[in-house]
């Protein structure tokens, strides 16, 4: 596809350029082996939910009947270095490994964070699941979760669809 | 090697698994300026493989080629941890939660998930049709109409302390306890508990 034709492609009818939540912010271009770092990043990330047992549909129970501290804990320390890190990202201007400026990106607030949000927190207490141990729970041998995945793929395109006429 | 390989075998505590997911924001920021969201994953496959001309899945998703390599990161994370680092010993569950479980006739408590649930002789029952399709449509559904998930918006969100992420969190929560509460116990036992 030409240049111009994929640009086209990108405007939506605002005239501005479509955009994921979230989108790669850096400016460099990566392919290849240069993903292989993120693959890391994901297998350590994998490791540690199975590790902790927090891809556990049982500690999601336990968490939503107040039974354990165990996912607040979980949660709230990562919440606490995450925080601290950020901080210090900005506090000391520290760049990325390819000598960009660190950018966060801004969420506007929407209607859909309450009503999405709480469509996926029945889900959640339902698979005990949330996206990221939807993929290690398929690793650990439970490959029926696949069936979840899917499932979770239609409910985005799903909304991706409709989205337009849902409150906003 | 073989005491190191014994020691990280053992469930890993709340204050060693928290720690470390709370470090992967700052790995992705400074790895490539990417922000921590695992549901975004769902639209880029949906971007890749279905976009149908919706303006939501027509974007260029070719740059977010590192969210599938994470995911798929994830998932082999998920493997190595349960075929080489994995715990001889069964679950342990709070005994209030096993007891509660029991009521609802969820009894099986050697894995990580209840067999009584997640088996493939269940998918094409009304078990698979409550847990499988219908929770994997919600999480999909309502993840993206929230605009993210629990990294995106609990950890990736309450870390740049941005509130519209603590709204998100908050609702996360309250559809969970709604769910636990008030409407599991009819829905399983609907499906056949």
């Amino acid at each position: 596809m030409s240049a111009v034709k994929e640009i086209e492609k990108n405007i939506s009818l605002n005239g501005q350029p479509i955009e994921c939540e979230a989108p790669n912010l850096q400016k460099s271009e990566e392919r290849g082996a240069a993903l292989l770092k993120y693959l890391v990043v994901g297998i350590i990330f994998g490791i540690v939910f199975v590790k902790a047992e927090i891809v556990s549909w049982f500690r999601i129970q336990e968490m939503f009947r107040l039974q354990s501290f165990f996912m607040y804990g979980v949660i709230g320390s990562a919440v606490v270095v995450g925080m601290i890190s950020v901080f210090l990202i900005k506090k000391f201007n520290i760049k990325t490994i390819q000598g960009e400026k660190v950018n966060f990106q801004k969420k506007e607030f929407r209607k859909g964070q309450i009503i999405g949000g709480f469509i996926f927190g029945l889900g959640w207490a339902l698979t005990g699941a949330c996206p990221g141990p939807i993929f290690a729970q398929i690793g650990s041998g439970f490959t029926v979760v696949a069936v979840t995945l899917l499932s979770a793929i239609a409910g985005t395109w799903v909304y991706g669809k409709f989205s337009d006429r849902l409150p906003n | 090697m073989e005491k190191f390989i014994e020691l990280v075998s053992q469930p890993w505590p709340w204050w060693v698994a928290g720690p470390i997911i709370g470090l992967t924001v700052p790995a992705l920021l400074l790895l490539g300026n990417k922000s921590f969201g695992i549901s975004s994953s769902l639209r880029h496959i949906c971007a890749a493989c279905m976009p149908a001309g919706i303006p939501f899945f027509t974007y260029n998703w070719k740059k977010e080629l590192w969210n599938l390599v994470f995911v798929l990161g994830v998932l082999i994370g998920g493997v190595i941890a349960t075929f080489f680092l994995a715990n001889p010993d069964a679950i342990v569950i709070a005994e209030s939660t096993q007891r509660d479980l029991a009521a609802l006739g969820i009894t099986d408590y050697s894995s990580l998930m209840p067999s009584d649930i997640f088996t493939w002789e269940n998918v094409f029952t009304a078990k698979g049709l409550l847990f499988f399709v219908v929770g994997g449509f919600l999480i999909g559904f309502g993840t993206r109409y929230a605009g993210g998930c629990t990294s995106g918006h609990a950890i990736m969100g309450l870390s740049t302390l941005q509130w519209p992420s603590l709204v998100a969190t908050i609702f996360f929560m309250v559809g969970g306890f709604l769910m636990t509460h008030v409407f599991f116990e009819p829905l399983v036992k609907l499906v056949g508990f």
